[in-house]
């Protein structure tokens, strides 16, 4: 016990902010990338929805190297479009925090996308036709009664986005790379440190990860028990 | 008071071709499942795309596709009664009726407190539509509606989801609340019963068409179209051949039928309601038609007869006072058809 205790004492706990901080921004942004995503899927015709859903749905099948490839494929300096962002607007994506930002958002994504997909699916389309024919705009009727309708599937899928996120490695490790303090995520850290077969400390950055994942899918759980528990659904 | 309707509308194995005018506050649609009924109804309220429309109510052209006029739903003043209600599931009783009210903050709680008043919605306002009944629900979707004021009020048939004891009263309750209200209803359903007692006005479809339109009770009285006369629960539909002006005979009952007034020249079917037939004990007279029992489903307080006779079945519907009476004198031994309830189809 004394070896934790002195492991906790002298942690580096930056591998903890990054991650959260990553988790919470790329959880953000899928949020609403995967809503938008979604409700142009469900609105498309046969086709162009077959090749869409594809597309968005790639990153998650794929191995996250694969996508790790592409996106230094795509922002690295030595790219045309990589280039162009440095030299017109001096953003840097690969080794920097926005590079850990992007692949996870990438790799996270179509959790949260297939999930508003599937619950929107779900919802009945009379309730949308009700609500234009009672002279509700479009934007309200999508966002105060197809997402609360779809409640359940949008914050798993959240949820799921939110979890994916935090644990990105593959990809993040690609363009971003393990610079502590920087880009050094817990999953990094944890790879890094078995490396070094420090399996104590490596233990202790499971247990911390396991802890967050747990808690805040329990506090989710709770919160989204009580909003739904009134809402019958069919 | 008036609506104008024109519709054409090719899907992939279906065709709908509706075309009417009325002029009545309460329409009734009747038809078969599939025919086209619900859809013609989104394509008034505007929530589904038609190749060729020419909506009209009131004067007002909701949608013509030959001057590419087309006006969103949100712009029709439509009210819409789904099938299943629609009431928004994450939204107060409250908030639903307050759905459609523009206006300040004021204004719409005042219409909603009237018609939560009207229809008798006291002490259900924070509910979800999840914890109400099926009545109950009915009555917020029609609040939810007259809070918009509509133009016109849709019924996509309201009261098939419901228990059959409660299906009555709420068809009752549906017609007393809406009687004060001045706008054209189109009540769409495929139960006679309910179209017959709410409408003045009466479409029959079929397939996608208009097959009969008229006045609801001439329509049951003389329902003119094999289809119309399925629709208005006429049982026992069979193909005649004429043999004078005066005279005609049914193959399918071996039955030659002398009538009164002339046959219509392009009457090729006659319709016979099953409560009409006559019925005859002793020696099979020309007029008579022979049947014997194939089988028969008992109600509380009627029996329905089904009887072969030469190659299609008959279906008779008998109360309760004349079957004790076969209890005496034993099943007839044929039926007659009494000429002025015959049915001229074509």
């Amino acid at each position: 016990m004394n070896a934790v205790g002195e492991i906790l004492e002298n942690l580096d706990w930056s591998p903890l902010i990054i991650s959260l901080k990553t988790g919470v921004v790329a959880t953000f942004v899928s949020f609403f990338l995967g809503i938008f995503a979604a409700r142009k899927v469900v609105k498309a015709g046969p086709r162009v929805k077959a090749v869409v859903d594809g597309i968005l749905t790639l990153p998650m099948v794929l191995p996250p190297t694969v996508a790790g490839f592409f996106l230094l494929l795509l922002f690295s300096k030595r790219r045309p479009f990589g280039e162009f962002l440095f030299t017109n607007f001096d953003i840097k994506i690969v080794q920097t925090w926005t590079g850990c930002i992007i692949a996870a958002t990438v790799i996270a994504f179509p959790l949260m996308y297939r999930n508003a997909r599937a619950a929107f699916e779900q919802v009945d389309v009379n309730l949308i036709h009700a609500g234009r024919t009672l002279g509700m705009s479009e934007t309200k009727i999508f966002w105060t009664v197809v997402i609360p309708a779809a409640g359940p599937g949008v914050v798993s899928g959240t949820i799921l986005t939110f979890a994916r996120a935090l644990g990105e490695y593959g990809a993040t490790s690609m363009l971003a790379g393990n610079i502590p303090g920087k880009t050094g995520t817990i999953s990094q850290r944890i790879a890094m440190v078995i490396q070094d077969g420090d399996y104590l400390t490596a233990g202790v950055w499971v247990v911390i990860v396991m802890i967050i994942a747990f808690v805040i899918i329990f506090i989710m759980n709770i919160f989204t028990g009580s909003k739904m528990k009134n809402v019958k659904r069919w | 008071m008036s609506i104008k309707v024109r519709i054409n509308r090719n899907l992939k194995d279906f065709h709908l071709n509706v075309d009417f005018e009325c002029n009545s506050d309460r329409i009734g649609i009747l038809g078969a499942s599939g025919c086209g009924k619900t859809m013609t109804l989104k394509e008034i309220a505007g929530v589904e795309d038609a190749a060729d429309v020419y909506i009209e109510v009131n004067g007002r052209v909701y949608a013509d596709t030959a001057n590419k006029i087309k006006l969103k739903p949100q712009e029709r003043r439509v009210g819409f009664v789904f099938q299943n209600y629609a009431l928004f599931p994450t939204w107060t009783v409250e908030q639903n009726i307050m759905a459609g009210i523009k206006g300040g903050k004021e204004e719409r709680a005042r219409i909603c407190r009237d018609m939560i008043i009207k229809f008798e919605l006291n002490g259900l306002e924070k509910r979800l539509p999840g914890e109400l009944s099926g009545g109950q629900q009915q009555r917020v979707a029609l609040a939810r509606i007259m809070a918009y004021q509509p133009e016109i009020i849709l019924l996509d048939e309201p009261f098939s989801a419901l228990d059959s004891h409660l299906k009555d009263r709420l068809n009752q309750e549906m017609i007393e609340l809406l009687s004060d209200y001045q706008g054209i209803v189109i009540l769409v359903s495929h139960n006679r019963d309910e179209i017959y007692r709410f409408s003045k006005e009466l479409l029959v479809m079929d397939q996608g068409q208009v097959v009969l339109n008229g006045d609801t009770k001439a329509v049951f009285e003389n329902p003119q179209k094999v289809a119309a006369a399925r629709l208005s629960g006429c049982k026992n539909i069979v193909r005649i051949e004429r043999l004078s002006n005066y005279m005609y005979y049914i193959p399918d009952w071996d039955v030659k039928v002398s009538a009164q007034g002339a046959v219509p020249e392009d009457c090729e079917y006659i319709g016979y309601r099953a409560h009409d037939f006559v019925p005859i004990w002793g020696e099979v007279r020309e007029s008579g038609i022979a049947v014997d029992l194939k089988s028969v489903a008992e109600f509380p307080f009627e029996r329905k007869y089904f009887l072969h006779s030469k190659s299609e079945d008959i279906c008779w519907f008998v109360q309760r006072d004349m079957w004790k009476a076969f209890d005496e004198s034993g099943m007839p031994d044929a039926l007659e058809l009494r000429e002025d309830k015959v049915l001229y189809l074509n």
